[in-house]
């Protein structure tokens, strides 16, 4: 009762004192929106003055010898080679055609590795029996550096796409493997008890609440894992290929164009970005249910 | 009251050990009898920590009992009932369903039509007053509306036992008592027998027909009151009542000592 009266007090004063009382609020409220959008400008603009500087530098340090402008390169001669693939083509076809090849075996093997490492993961989760068997397997092979099982895949699968893929396959599996274990593991126990209660089944409790309850650890994997992919797919194009953009990166390589190497990771960075964001526009459609992160950029 | 055609729920000379995870042994329950009538509604409490909750389990079929037999309606308990509602101390609500979802869960899971269980659940939902916010997800209700889904998806299922291990000590004391009052009217209408473990005395004797008093852990039964107040009751006028308090005083006798021989011991852990 008395913490009542107390809050109530100065709220009648403030209605008492109309004018003063009704522009001190919404002065602060303009002033904090102002100093906020101000804070986003010089922020903006630091960023892109921070990147100007990194290749003005580049550039003034090439074309001044200060570095080798044959080894490094400079941004003004990227450019140019971005310019020619995109006009003209690459010397082995167009150049959507390499991002459609790199972006097809990264797109197929990182779905093949998802489906599959959800499944086990989920599966081991649910099965004690299983995943006592198969633990200490899994570990092994996740110890292994699988990035050198690419050429293996090459002997395998020749020089078609089926190498990348494995390749990929081989990397994206396991985080995603360790994740859906991880969230089948640890799904609330409480949930769990509840729903068997309710009258779920065993297959219930695993497709209705396991698999739920499980899906936010299989997304923090899921962005993690695409880029895991695209590595998969460039190595193994790297190694040996007859498309896509780890072939432009080993032919300018091999003909010591390092502009083109460059190029070529822009053109790498730019569809990461995208597949990036897709999958956060898809998370969010996803995750309704969940409360809004505090902190977490528009 | 009638309840002549045999016990809801009987356990007899039951034990529950639990291994810790140190390789210990630790036994929950000793040598439990308590019976439960049809339609009763058992308010079981003690210490902190006794094993009220352990007792739960085991009527649940959640848990097996190490000795001795769980008996619902006559049956040894075999996995988990279809007869059983369970309201659990922690939101056990699913986050990812809306209201309506979460309330259907039950009836879904055990095979009723899609259309039916809407229907039901929505009945529910109207009796628990949720009925304008069966879109929502958990995360936007209170934390007394989102114990309110928890209720209507209990009773959705028509449960013939009702388990709740300490269902509102998470909420504040005006929505306890509010939800108290709305537990004894969901319930009256039911015939649902009734298990309700609390370490709350005053929310025991408003709420139940028999109060069991527990020892400090391992828990058996140290001492059963009969509650003779009128229904229907409201919690907080009931407990205004001379022979509330007077009950009050008396179970406290018994409950007290427990409580102190429980604060001794970790105490003396300390």
């Amino acid at each position: 009762m008395p913490e009542a009266t107390a809050a109530a007090t100065p709220v009648k004063q403030g209605i008492g004192k109309h004018g003063i009382g009704k522009e001190g609020p919404t002065d602060r409220t303009t002033a904090r929106a102002r100093a906020a959008r101000k804070r986003a400008i010089l922020v903006q603009s630091t960023r892109a003055l921070v990147l100007v500087a990194v290749l003005g530098l580049w550039e003034w340090s090439a074309r001044t010898s200060v570095i080798d402008p044959f080894n490094f390169s400079m941004p003004s001669k990227v450019w140019d080679q971005l310019k020619e693939w995109i006009l003209h083509g690459t010397a082995q076809g167009p150049l959507w055609e390499q991002v459609w090849a790199t972006l097809q075996e990264a797109l197929i093997g990182w779905a093949i590795g998802v489906a599959a490492g959800v499944v086990l993961g989920i599966g081991l989760g649910r099965a004690r029996f299983l995943a006592d068997v198969f633990g200490p397997y899994i570990k092994v092979l996740n110890a292994l550096p699988r990035i050198v099982l690419a050429p293996i895949f090459l002997i395998w699968f020749g020089l078609g796409p089926a190498s990348k893929v494995a390749s990929a396959v081989v990397l994206v599996f396991f985080p995603v493997f360790f994740n859906a274990f991880q969230g089948a593991r640890e799904v609330d126990r409480n949930l769990v008890a509840n729903s068997r209660i309710l009258g779920a089944s065993n297959r219930q409790v695993t497709l209705q609440v396991v698999i739920p309850a499980a899906t936010s650890w299989i997304f923090t994997s899921l962005h993690v894992s695409f880029g895991f992919a695209l590595i998969g797919a460039i190595v193994g194009e790297y190694i040996g290929a007859t498309k896509g953009i780890g072939l432009l990166v080993a032919t300018s390589q091999s003909t010591f164009n390092a502009a083109g190497v460059y190029a070529a990771m822009v053109i790498l960075a730019v569809v990461a970005l995208l597949a990036e964001g897709l999958l956060t526009f898809l998370e969010r459609r996803l995750f309704r249910w969940k409360p809004a992160q505090p902190g977490a950029d528009g | 009251m009638s309840r002549h055609t045999g016990p809801a729920i009987e356990l007899r000379g039951t034990s529950k050990v639990f291994r810790t995870p140190s390789g210990g042994l630790h036994t929950a329950v000793r040598d439990l009898d308590l019976t439960v009538g049809r339609g009763e509604f058992v308010a079981v409490v003690g210490p902190t920590g006794c094993g009220k909750s352990t007792t739960l389990t085991l009527v649940s079929g959640l848990e097996e009992p190490t000795e001795g037999d769980v008996l619902v309606a006559g049956e040894p308990v075999r996995g988990i009932g279809s007869k059983v509602g369970f309201v659990f101390q922690q939101d056990a609500v699913f986050p990812w369903r809306s209201v309506l979802s979460n309330v259907m869960a039950g009836p879904r899971f055990r095979g009723v039509p899609k259309a039916e269980a809407k229907e039901r659940a929505r009945e529910w939902l109207a009796r628990v007053g949720l009925s304008s916010f069966e879109d929502r997800y958990p995360h936007q209700l209170s934390g007394g509306q989102r114990k309110r889904v928890a209720l209507a998806a209990t009773f959705v299922n028509d449960p013939e036992i009702l388990l709740m291990d300490e269902p509102f000590s998470a909420l504040d004391v005006q929505t306890r008592a509010l939800m108290s009052d709305e537990l004894l009217e969901l319930w009256s209408g039911t015939g649902a027998s009734v298990v309700f473990v609390t370490h709350d005395l005053e929310e025991s004797i408003a709420l139940a027909d028999k109060v069991v008093v527990m020892t400090a852990g391992p828990a058996t039964v140290k001492e059963v009151f009969e509650i003779d107040l009128p229904r229907p009751r409201k919690v907080e006028s009931v407990r205004l009542d001379p022979r509330f308090i007077e009950i009050y005083r008396e179970i406290w006798a018994s409950l007290g000592e427990e409580v102190r021989i429980t604060r001794e011991r970790g105490a003396s852990h300390a």
